[in-house]
């Protein structure tokens, strides 16, 4: 059940992160610039799912961010399957729990992709000048991106929560308060009794 | 047990990358009826009646942040709209007393009136998603050419030239923006001499175009309006109607003249906040019109 839960959700998420992107928040100017919450979502699954769903939905987002947009296909996805895949990794090797890590990440994520997407337009013959504003428009981007990825991550975690096998801070938390990461790590009985509090 | 994991995840990232690899190529050098194109086309129009649906529904939260933006840069707008107002009003002065002068010249050599954009044909359009890229190139209309909407037709809106049809669907349209690499249109200085050049996209610049061509000695200057030059040489025509106004000139350094023949021009539309747009549906109508006995 649980295996066929998370790839649905995740096709619903991608789907209305990028219509509402489109609809909404891309018509919306702050600074000067637009937010944009697709690599923040890609970035979202990447923490929480690890790096092959996160890939698979940088993929399927970029996509179709790549369709709706009548842009060169495979750009964004290429893009996003490197925010996807990196942020699970991180997920994977570090297990992160510090609060403050999707506000990073998601400063990452936009970096990338803004540097990237100009990267690419470049090497596809766009003929622009590397201007100030240029970088000033990225620089921006990421600072708006930023201010909005908590929220983002912490609506992402809320829709995929159900769906995911194992939550690293509920994991954590749990090996706390059981004293042991799994029941593989508690005494046998050989050794004797438990003590009270692992015993509850 | 870890090793076939590993082994799989990267077969999966492997693919997905080639994949994307073999999409960009593959779309980058067909044509725009290829089989990839189409299914794009067919996508998007499988979308576009939900895009139109969420853009209505998300308006009100629209307006509201776009409200908060707008109050922010209220002040300093306010201060530069009072300083092109004392402008305006002396230009105005000017132009009508132009105005009634061509009224009479007009009937005296009995020129055809059509010349407007009502003769075009407008089609009213609303913006329903758009472009959130740095490149700012592309916006996404609700009509199509179920609306006698063509590819290539002008597409007008907060008083300026904002770009050109380059999709057409049943119901919906891609507007390529005058912002974008590829767009390019003859346009006019509106000064003594009608200097005319070719006006290009600043790329990565939204707010900048290209006036380029000119004369190296052209005797242009900061403010001077710059309309499409609509020019017509045989069978060619320009696909813009002659006056739509595009910009206003920005920065006219004699040097860049000199060095370059290019000025630099602020676009007339704001292409960040378009709600609506004008779809120019019969572009030749007045040309069509002239030519007859």
């Amino acid at each position: 059940m649980t295996d066929v839960r998370l790839p649905l959700r995740l096709i619903a998420l991608a789907f209305a992160a990028v219509v509402v992107q489109e609809a909404a928040i891309s018509q919306v100017s702050i600074f000067g610039v637009n937010a944009d919450i697709t690599p923040l979502v890609v970035m979202s699954v990447g923490l929480l799912a690890g790096s092959m769903a996160g890939a698979v939905m940088g993929f399927g987002t970029g996509l179709f961010v790549d369709m709706v947009l009548v842009q060169t296909l495979g750009v964004t996805s290429l893009l996003y399957i490197a925010i996807g895949y990196w942020a699970g990794r991180l997920r994977e090797l570090r297990d992160p729990a510090h609060g403050l890590v999707p506000l990073a990440m998601g400063a990452a994520s936009t970096a990338f992709a803004g540097i990237g997407m100009a990267v690419v337009q470049f090497l596809l013959g766009v003929d622009a000048p590397v201007s100030f504003l240029l970088v000033q428009q990225i620089f921006i981007t990421v600072l708006v991106n930023t201010l909005i990825a908590l929220p983002v991550y912490a609506l992402v975690r809320r829709i995929l929560r159900p769906a995911l096998p194992d939550d690293p801070r509920r994991r954590r938390r749990r090996a706390y308060t059981t004293g042991g990461l799994s029941p593989l790590q508690r005494p046998s009985r050989g050794l004797g009794p438990l003590p009270r509090s692992s015993a509850r | 047990m870890y090793d076939k994991q590993v082994r799989r995840r990267r077969a999966v990232l492997a693919l997905l990358v080639a994949v994307s690899l073999i999409l960009l190529t593959a779309y980058f050098g067909e044509s725009p009826g290829s089989p990839l194109h189409s299914v794009q086309r067919g996508i998007v129009e499988v979308l576009s009646p939900i895009q139109e649906g969420a853009s209505k529904a998300l308006k009100p939260f629209r307006d509201i942040a776009g409200w908060f933006s707008d109050t922010l840069h209220a002040k300093s707008e306010r201060d530069q709209l009072r300083k092109e107002v004392q402008t305006y009003r002396a230009e105005l002065a000017q132009a009508q007393s132009a105005e009634t002068q061509n009224v009479q010249l007009t009937k005296e050599i009995g020129l055809d009136q059509s010349n407007s954009i009502q003769a075009y044909s407008p089609v009213g359009a609303h913006v329903i998603s758009r472009d959130p890229t740095l490149w700012y190139a592309t916006i996404e209309v609700d009509k199509g050419s179920d609306d006698g909407v063509h590819v290539d037709d002008p597409v007008m809106g907060d008083g300026g030239l904002v770009g050109k049809i380059s999709t057409a669907g049943a119901t919906y349209s891609i507007v390529t923006l005058i912002t974008d690499h590829t767009f390019a249109v003859t346009a006019q200085v509106q000064d003594q001499y009608g200097d005319t050049g070719v006006l290009v996209a600043a790329v990565g610049n939204p707010n900048q175009l290209l006036l380029q061509y000119l004369p190296r000695r052209a005797p242009i200057q900061v403010g001077q309006q710059v309309v499409t030059a609509g020019f017509t040489s045989g069978p060619l025509e320009s696909l813009y109607p002659p006056g739509i106004p595009i910009g206003q000139v920005s920065n006219a350094s004699q040097a860049n003249l000199q060095n370059n023949a290019e000025v630099q021009v602020n676009p007339v539309a704001d292409l960040r906040h378009l709600d609506s747009v004008q779809i120019l549906t019969h572009t030749h109508a007045g040309t069509q019109r002239a030519q007859l006995p």
